[in-house]
């Protein structure tokens, strides 16, 4: 049996009994979001066939994502009584596993967003609109200079009602954007002085 | 020009009758292998019909057939994981090898077969099919499962030990001296390290020979550099066979998995034909008397391979339901059988019986072990292994 670790891409050394049994929590802390909730991520060979991902939850439960070499992908729950058999799986097309992949990122990205407004954090989120005589109408986003200016980060633009996540400092801001602002009380009040009035 | 048309015809209605026996080998969730051998069996010596235009395009197509079933297999693998398996599964594929070989070459001595024989029906009860048994894996939904790794890692040996032991069936098959067999094998055993070696340093330069995107020269290409090395593997006794399985598994990454797809329908095609021919080629009148040799063989190689797959999965640390499963998958023979079959029979080596023995032995456990396979999801069985528990 052949199975190596992977959290984040990147590859652990082989530990056979918890990767396979997967011990949630006993994960090495690491960087970035994924380690600091102890998720462990297993991935292991299925020679002649594809790869295979298991990730074991909080509960107990175990969930494979298997990509076989051909395209065809599945997802499969275990059972929780024996956690060597599938209960069941289910086949997915590329575009219901892109979709699926979609929901279950954008969630995780919308409670991360409600999350921090947690004031414990002293981060807030805010939703600008762009004043009608803003300098920076039609301007791209980069010329805000605004992550440098107020240590703010803008993480959406919200646009005729679509979002779009995590614009590049190339995308142009347009009349009626409502931009999406994480920072502290301070920066949130300059992003919002350097919209309506420039630097300065 | 006649002779063409009828070829035409023969051909034609051969591939329509294989489709047909395919689609209810599909509707009875069977592997369609032993339908092309009865299929064959119809057409051969003491067959219904006789085939006369086509039987020369129907051998040349099932060597192609065997050159393009290896290549696949060669090219499903990439050498880190033919490597891989060597290391964490030495254990359980050497007690495969012995627990599965014995039978089959006791069988062979007991008939009085010579030892010849003998090799090759260790050969063929040794070799699972890994063709029958993956696509079983994922027809009954067990990718996810715990056990799934280790049924493949045994099979994972089985096709890298093939690489060894049918240089060496060739040799003794092609009836050559002694010293001059060990040559060949010492050849072929040296050959096969090194392109392992190769294809795990250097595959990526091989892979840089073919074009990637383009689908005609890709498929030409390979095809060709497989045909060509298995041909010359063949003119040094080395087995065509293991030469394709070679350059399948030099060959890696997008080419890889590019040429598999532009290759597989060739070789689904071909190795139909190969199965179809190996049914002519027996000859069925003996194939009433090796009923009941098979079926004994049937029932203690399959007993052997369910051992084998339970002390894999014990290994493994897998639970014993999950070792139920592992051992009954193991259970089907299917295209290496036959191969190894072919070779030897081929060669007039052996006597003519093996041939309908390997067909009826393929029969059974692909049958036996399509059913099997499925036994450990039965409420009954899930109840007496909890029972015992």
């Amino acid at each position: 049996m052949r199975a190596s670790v992977g959290s984040t891409g990147r590859q652990l050394p082989a530990n056979k009994e918890a990767t396979t049994r997967g011990i949630p929590g006993g994960a090495p802390r690491k960087q970035g979001m994924i380690a600091d909730v102890g998720i462990r991520i297993a991935k292991i060979d299925l020679p002649g066939i594809g790869v295979r991902h298991d990730l074991v939850t909080e509960g107990g439960h175990r969930v494979s994502v298997v990509s076989q070499r051909n395209g065809d992908r599945s997802i499969g729950i275990i059972d929780d009584d024996d956690e060597d058999t599938c209960r069941a799986s289910i086949a997915l097309s590329d575009d219901e596993a892109a979709a699926l992949a979609d929901v279950l990122g954008a969630s995780v990205m919308l409670s991360r967003l409600t999350s921090l407004s947690d004031e414990t954090t002293g981060l807030y989120t805010e939703q600008i609109a762009l004043p009608t005589d803003s300098p920076y109408l039609n301007r791209p986003l980069g010329d805000t200079k605004a992550r440098t200016r107020t240590r703010c980060s803008i993480v959406a633009i919200m646009r005729d009602g679509t979002i779009i996540p995590s614009p590049t400092p190339t995308d142009v801001l347009r009349p009626g954007d409502l931009i999406v602002v994480v920072g502290t009380r301070e920066g949130l009040d300059g992003v919002e002085k350097l919209l309506a009035n420039g630097p300065g | 020009m006649h002779d063409t048309t009828l070829l035409l015809i023969e051909v034609g209605a051969l591939l329509l009758a294989m489709s047909a026996l395919g689609r209810l080998a599909t509707w009875l969730g069977l592997s369609p292998i032993p339908f092309y051998l009865l299929l064959g069996l119809c057409f051969g010596q003491g067959g219904a019909v006789q085939l006369g235009a086509s039987i020369e395009f129907i051998q040349a197509g099932s060597e192609i057939g065997i050159v393009l079933l290896l290549a696949l297999l060669g090219l499903e693998y990439t050498a880190a994981e033919l490597i891989g398996g060597l290391r964490t599964s030495r254990r359980a594929g050497l007690l495969d090898a012995v627990l599965n070989a014995l039978p089959g070459a006791a069988l062979a001595l007991l008939l009085g077969w010579g030892p010849v024989a003998a090799v090759t029906l260790a050969g063929v009860t040794w070799v699972s099919s890994s063709g029958v048994i993956s696509k079983l894996i994922g027809d009954l939904g067990r990718l996810p499962n715990r056990e799934t790794p280790v049924i493949l890692s045994v099979l994972v040996m089985e096709d890298l030990a093939m690489a060894f032991y049918l240089p060496v069936l060739s040799a003794i098959a092609a009836g050559v001296a002694f010293l001059q067999g060990a040559i060949t094998v010492g050849i072929a055993v040296a050959m096969v390290t090194v392109i392992l070696v190769v294809a795990l340093r250097y595959g990526h330069l091989v892979s840089r020979l073919f074009p990637a995107d383009h689908y005609e020269p890709l498929l030409l290409g390979v095809l060709g550099l497989t045909m060509l090395i298995a041909g010359l593997a063949a003119k040094a006794s080395v087995s065509a066979a293991v030469g394709a399985f070679l350059v399948g598994i030099a060959i890696s990454g997008k080419v890889a998995e590019n040429a598999n797809q532009a290759l597989t329908p060739l070789r689904d095609l071909f190795a139909a034909l190969f199965f179809v021919f190996f049914g002519i080629v027996t000859d069925s009148s003996s194939l009433w008397s090796m009923v009941l040799p098979a079926l004994a063989l049937a029932a203690v190689t399959i007993a052997t391979k369910v051992l084998t797959g339970i002390y894999a999965a014990h290994q493994a640390g897998i639970g014993p339901l999950g070792r139920w499963r592992t051992g009954m998958s193991l259970t089907p023979r299917g295209e290496f059988s036959i191969i190894i079959a072919g070779l030897a029979v081929t060669s007039g080596i052996v006597p003519a019986a093996l041939a309908p023995l390997a067909t009826t032995y393929v029969l059974i456990t692909i049958l036996a072990g399509t059913i099997l396979a499925r036994m450990p999801d039965a409420p009954w069985f899930r109840a007496r292994v909890a029972h015992h528990t």
